[in-house]
C-alpha cells in the first residue's frame, strides 16, 4: 500500500517538479541553500556507506523524495528509511538497530532511547487538514471548541447552533455528521488530539497515538483510509495530512487560530505557525495553536533523532552530511510533496544542532 | 535397537546396511520434524508470554473482563488495557464468516464430487484454488472500496425492516455509513475461507467408498438421501476438521479485517456497527502502540488469541470424537 501511495505521490511530484523548479528560480535564493550549493556537491559526493533509519510515517513522503534526490548528490551513500511509525522508530533507534530515527513525538521514558543519548533535529512540518464532505457548503469554518465537540460526538448534526455560529453565511443542512478517524496508532492522531487538548477546553479524550474515540465514529487505515471515508460519505469530516488530502481532492475547513482568524491549511500557514512557536533549548517545539494571524493552528512538527556521538566515524559523517543537505538543499523538495520547510531561524538552529554531533 | 545388529556378519550388515541406515535417518527426520513443530509452538508461547507479562500484570484480570482500551493517560489516570471487546469482535467476525462460508463450501464440494461433469470439475477446482492465493490485503481493499459501500445498500433496508423487532432487531441496528463493520469484515473473511473449507471437504468426500454410495442408491435413495446417509456420516470428522481450519484462518485473519472492520472498541450486538478483533488491533497499533505497556498489551492480545484457538481446537476434537461414534453407529 505504501508503495502505491508513494508511486502516486511520485507522479504528482514529477508533475509539480517543473512548476516548483520554475518557482525556485525566482525565490530560491533564501537562507544558506545557495551558498552551500556549489561547495556542497563535492562535500557530499565523498560520503559513502550504508545508513539505516526507521520511524514516523507522517513525513515519509518527504523523506523518500529527499532520499531520491540525495542519491544524485551522494551516489556512494546508501540510506534507507523504513516508515514503521514513530513508536517503532524510537524503539529501534534506542536498541541500536538504526542509525537515526524519524519521530513526530518527543521521546518519553520507556520509548527506547535513554535521555542524553539522542538529539532532536527538526526537519519539516506539515498541516493536518480537517477535511469534510458536505454538499452545498464550500467554505466551512470551525472554532477549536466546535471541532472538539464534533469529534467527541457532542454535536451530531451539521445544522447545530455551534457550527452555525462559526458559519454565519453558510446554509447548513440538517444531515448527521459522520466522524472519521485513524484506525491505526499514528502521530497524526497524536498531533490532532494534542491540538484539541491545547486549544479546546471542552475536549475530553486527552491526546495520544490512539485515543478512545466514541463508538459511533468510523476508523480508516492510514491517512488514505480516512480520506476515503470522507470522500465516500456525504456529511463526513475527518483529519488527514495535507499531502494525502490534496491527492484525494478533499475540501478543507478553515480553523480558527489563536488570533481569532479562520485559516485554511496551506504550506504558508504552516511555516507561519512554525515562526510563531516557541523553540525549546533541545530544539523541540510545539507549533500547535501557535500565535500569529496567518498561522494554521493544526501544524505538526517532525524530528529526526540522531546520536550525539557515533562510534563509527564514517557513519557519523554520513548522518551529519545527509542532515546538513536535508536542512539546506533538501528543503526545496518539501513543497513538492506538500510539506512546509523550516523558517530561517529554526533552520539555523537545527544546523547548529547537527554540528554538535561528534563523528 | 540398532545395536542388536552389530554382532552380525559383515556381509549381512552390508546387505542390509543401506536399508537400515535410511530407515534410521528417516525415522530421525520425521521425529525431528514432529518435534520441530512442538518446539516452534513452545517458543512462540514462551516468548509472547514473556513479552506480554508486563501488560498482564499491569491489567490483571481486567485484561479479559474490561472492554476499555485507552492507551494513553487521561486527566492523570493511567492507560487502560482491556481486550474483551476485541475478543468479542474476533468471535463475531469468525462466526459470521462460518455462517456464510460453510454452506457455500459444502455445496461447492458436493457439486464437485457428486454432480459436476468431469470436464467442469478441474476448471472449478483451479478457480477455487486461485481464490485461495489472492493476498488478503487485496480482499481488504476490495472490501473498503467496493463491497463495503455496496453492502450498506443492503444493510439499510434490512435495518429498516427488522430493526424494530425485539431481540433480532438488536442484531441489525443502525449501519455505519461506509459499511466498515463486523458484517462486512465477516463477509470478506467468509470469501477468504471458502477455498480452504471447500478443498478439504472435497478431498474428504472423495474418500467415501463408491460401494456405500451405490448401496444407498440401490436401496432407492434419492441423490440427497444418498448424500445424507452415506457421504455425510463417513466424512463428518473431516468436515469438522475443514471447518476448524477455516475458523482458525478466520480468527487469525488480520489485514483484510483491519481494513474493513472500522476499528471501534465496543461490545455491541449490532452486526452493522464498527468493531475490532484481536488480530486487527495488533496490526493497526503495533507501530505506535501508545503509553507503556502498550506494546506488551498488544502482544498479550496475541497470547489471548492463541489461547482461544487452542481451546476451540480442543473442543472441536472432542465434538468430532463423540459425533463420529454416534453417526457411524447410526449409519451401520
Amino acid at each position: 500500500m505504501n508503495r502505491t501511495a508513494l508511486s502516486r505521490r511520485a507522479v504528482v511530484g514529477v508533475a509539480l517538479a517543473a512548476l516548483a523548479l520554475a518557482g525556485c528560480g525566482s525565490g530560491g535564493d533564501d537562507n544558506t541553500g545557495s551558498t552551500s550549493n556549489s561547495s556542497a556537491s563535492s562535500e557530499f559526493a565523498n560520503l559513502s556507506g550504508d545508513l539505516k533509519a526507521s520511524g514516523a510515517s507522517f513525513p515519509n513522503a518527504y523523506y523518500q523524495k529527499a532520499l531520491d534526490e540525495f542519491a544524485n548528490v551522494a551516489p556512494n551513500l546508501n540510506i534507507t528509511y523504513n516508515s514503521t511509525g514513530s513508536g517503532t522508530g524510537k524503539k529501534e533507534f534506542g536498541s541500536g538497530l538504526t542509525d537515526f530515527a524519524g519521530s513526530d513525538s518527543l521521546v518519553k521514558d520507556g520509548d527506547g532511547p535513554a535521555s542524553g543519548s539522542f538529539l532532536y533535529v527538526p526537519t519539516v512540518a506539515a498541516p493536518i487538514t480537517v477535511s469534510y464532505n458536505l454538499q452545498g457548503v464550500d467554505n466551512l469554518q470551525l472554532s477549536p471548541d466546535t471541532l472538539a465537540k464534533i469529534f467527541q460526538r457532542d454535536i451530531k448534526t451539521w445544522n447545530d447552533p455551534a457550527i452555525a455560529a462559526d458559519n454565519p453565511a453558510a446554509q447548513l443542512p440538517s444531515k448527521p455528521i459522520v466522524v472519521a478517524h485513524r484506525s491505526d496508532g499514528s502521530g497524526t492522531t497524536n498531533n490532532f488530539t494534542k491540538y484539541l487538548k491545547k486549544a479546546a477546553p471542552s475536549w475530553k479524550l486527552s491526546s495520544g497515538d490512539t485515543v478512545a474515540w466514541p463508538a459511533d465514529t468510523q476508523g480508516g487505515d492510514k491517512n488514505t483510509g480516512v480520506a476515503q471515508i470522507v470522500k465516500q460519505s456525504d456529511g463526513a469530516i475527518g483529519y488527514v495530512d495535507l499531502s494525502d488530502a490534496t491527492a484525494s481532492g478533499l475540501v478543507f475547513a478553515g480553523i480558527k487560530n489563536k488570533d481569532g482568524k479562520y485559516v485554511k491549511p496551506t504550506l504558508e500557514g504552516a511555516t507561519a505557525a512554525l515562526s510563531g512557536a516557541t523553540i525549546k533549548d533541545d530544539l523541540s517545539y510545539d507549533p500547535l495553536d501557535a500565535a500569529g494571524a496567518g498561522s494554521y493552528p493544526i501544524t505538526a512538527p517532525t524530528y529526526i533523532l540522531v546520536k550525539p556521538k557515533y562510534d563509527d566515524a564514517t557513519k557519523g559523517a554520513d548522518v551529519k552530511g545527509f542532515l546538513k543537505w536535508l536542512l539546506t538543499d533538501g528543503q526545496q523538495f518539501a513543497a513538492e510533496v506538500n510539506f512546509a520547510k523550516l523558517p530561517a531561524e529554526l533552520q539555523q538552529q537545527a544546523l547548529a544542532q547537527i554540528d554538535k554531533v561528534q563523528a | 535397537m540398532t545395536q542388536s545388529f552389530e554382532p552380525a556378519g559383515k556381509l549381512r550388515l552390508r546387505a542390509r546396511g543401506f536399508g537400515a541406515a535410511s530407515d534410521r535417518s528417516f525415522s530421525a527426520l520425521s521425529l525431528g520434524a514432529g518435534c520441530l513443530v512442538l518446539a516452534i509452538l513452545a517458543l512462540i508461547l514462551i516468548t509472547t508470554l514473556r513479552e506480554a507479562w508486563p501488560a498482564l500484570t499491569y491489567s490483571g484480570l481486567t485484561f479479559i473482563t474490561s472492554s476499555k482500551w485507552v492507551p494513553l493517560e487521561v486527566n492523570g489516570a493511567g492507560p487502560v488495557y482491556g481486550a474483551l471487546a476485541f475478543a468479542y469482535g474476533t468471535a463475531v467476525v469468525s462466526l459470521i464468516a462460518l455462517i456464510f462460508a460453510v454452506p457455500v463450501s459444502i455445496g461447492i464440494a458436493l457439486f464437485l464430487t457428486e454432480l459436476a461433469p468431469k470436464r467442469l470439475r478441474s476448471t472449478v477446482v483451479t478457480i477455487i484454488d486461485l481464490l485461495a492465493s489472492v493476498p488478503s490485503v487485496v480482499f481488504g481493499l476490495w472490501g473498503i472500496i467496493v463491497i463495503g459501500p455496496a453492502l450498506v445498500k443492503i444493510y439499510n433496508p434490512v435495518h429498516d425492516a427488522v430493526g424494530g423487532v425485539p431481540v433480532i432487531g438488536k442484531l441489525f441496528g443502525e449501519p455505519v455509513s461506509s459499511g466498515r463493520g463486523f458484517m462486512t469484515a465477516g463477509v470478506i473473511v467468509a470469501i477468504m475461507i471458502i477455498p480452504i473449507i471447500t478443498s478439504i471437504t472435497r478431498e474428504v468426500y472423495a474418500t467415501v467408498p463408491e460401494s456405500e454410495k451405490h448401496a444407498a442408491l440401490a436401496l432407492g435413495a434419492t441423490r440427497w438421501e444418498m448424500i445424507r446417509g452415506a457421504v455425510f456420516p463417513h466424512s463428518f470428522g473431516g468436515m469438522v476438521g475443514a471447518i476448524m481450519l477455516g475458523l482458525g484462518r478466520a480468527m487469525g485473519e488480520t489485514i483484510a479485517v483491519a481494513l474493513t472492520i472500522g476499528a471501534a472498541t465496543q461490545l455491541t450486538p449490532n452486526l452493522f456497527a464498527s468493531g475490532n478483533t484481536l488480530a486487527s488491533v495488533i496490526a493497526l497499533n503495533f507501530g505506535d502502540p501508545g503509553v507503556p505497556p502498550g506494546r506488551s498489551a498488544l502482544i498479550a492480545c496475541g497470547v489471548l488469541l492463541f489461547a482461544i484457538t487452542i481451546v476451540i481446537n480442543y473442543g472441536a476434537r472432542v465434538v468430532v470424537r463423540r459425533a463420529e461414534i454416534r453417526m457411524r453407529g447410526a449409519a451401520a
